[in-house]
């Protein structure tokens, strides 16, 4: 007599111990996908030395917003939409250095471009305490989007690349990390953000 | 003709299950692989504000959170419903952020110390005043790199 062929493994219960284990993960774990802005904050003041060095009115593009998240970019108010557009005109700046309205130029060691005159620009913020975090995110987002955009043109005028492409390969090729040194060095990225104001409780 | 048996005539096989567990463990793959396991109970409700120019952020293991918004619905009646910060677990106040600060270094490798990162989750409506003192108390504890978290979105409005 031919053996019988052994039955085969009812996979029906397999199915329940996998959905079993299914619906725990499902349970226990979160799928944070977490992204967020990154920055960095300036180091702590242990106590004012001496007064740091007066900066002058036209290296710098004050963006205030009040506890109603108002916007007053240089004297005037705005909406968040054109705040970026506002900010790359600023840091851009005039390429001569004369418009008496645009920030200042000072030569600077830069790799591979060698001396030349780079913006004294500086981007100042000032919240209320009241303003919302959505609010101040906004804004910090739209000045980080100037920043960007600016560098990312300048890289693809000056180097023909974007700027993910320098930072994917900066690690792989020097010539990449100095290019994107370079432009790293043409725009800082400087936001100063003040102590909030406490205007009204 | 005893040699050939009569071969049963209809009869759809029955759906071959064994395939069943297999596309199961796959899902079960895909979430253990991409969810981690969540160590934190959320106490304060926090919906994360959008925007564009946002970066992943790297090596989880070295990134701590700091959670500021209105306490959940269960606890309002016992906590009220000014924006509170919370740190592992348990409400605190901004003075307990350079011992969190303190304690979340001594439980990482001293190498990697200088590359950790504390991420603020800050409900979207939450006040800049409460946000700005945890950012001056990390600044003190010389917690420098931070991130803002947010949600990804394509265009911001106003």
């Amino acid at each position: 007599m031919a053996r019988r062929a052994s039955p085969e493994i009812n996979a029906g219960s397999m199915a329940d111990i996998a959905f079993l284990l299914l619906i725990f993960f499902l349970v226990t774990t979160t799928m944070d996908v977490d992204t967020g802005l990154t920055r960095k904050l300036p180091p702590p003041i242990e106590e004012e030395m001496e007064k740091p060095p007066e900066v002058k009115e036209r290296n710098v593009f004050q963006v205030l917003v009040n506890a109603n998240n108002d916007l007053l970019v240089e004297g005037e108010p705005i909406l968040v939409t054109q705040l970026r557009e506002a900010a790359k005109e600023f840091i851009i700046g005039d390429p001569t250095f004369t418009d008496e309205s645009m920030p200042e130029g000072r030569p600077t060691d830069v790799p591979l471009l060698g001396r030349i005159m780079v913006s004294k620009q500086i981007v100042s913020l000032q919240n209320d305490r009241g303003t919302s975090y959505e609010m101040y995110i906004k804004v910090q987002n739209e000045l980080v989007g100037a920043y960007n955009d600016v560098r990312n043109e300048y890289a693809q005028r000056k180097f023909e690349k974007t700027m993910q492409e320098l930072e994917a390969g900066a690690e792989d090729s020097e010539l990449f990390d100095n290019q994107l040194d370079a432009v790293k060095k043409v725009y800082p990225q400087r936001i100063s953000e003040a102590e909030p104001k406490n205007v009204g409780e | 003709m005893s040699k050939f048996k009569k071969k049963k005539s209809g009869g759809i096989p029955a759906v071959n299950t064994a395939a069943l567990p297999d596309i199961v463990f796959m899902l079960l793959f895909f979430f253990m692989v991409t969810t981690v396991m969540r160590e934190v109970t959320l106490k304060v409700k926090v919906v994360t504000p959008q925007a564009t120019e946002v970066n992943k952020l790297e090596r989880k293991s070295l990134v701590s959170y700091i959670y500021i918004g209105e306490p959940t619905d269960l606890l309002q009646a016992q906590f009220g419903t000014a924006d509170r910060i919370q740190l592992n677990d348990a409400f605190a106040t901004k003075k307990d952020i350079i011992p969190f600060v303190e304690g979340e270094r001594e439980q990482t490798d001293p190498a990697e110390v200088p590359l950790m990162t504390f991420s603020i989750k800050a409900d979207m409506e939450a006040e800049m005043g409460i946000v700005t003192d945890v950012k001056q108390e990390l600044r003190k504890a010389n917690a420098l790199k931070i991130n803002y978290s947010t949600k990804k979105t394509d265009k911001i409005v106003d």
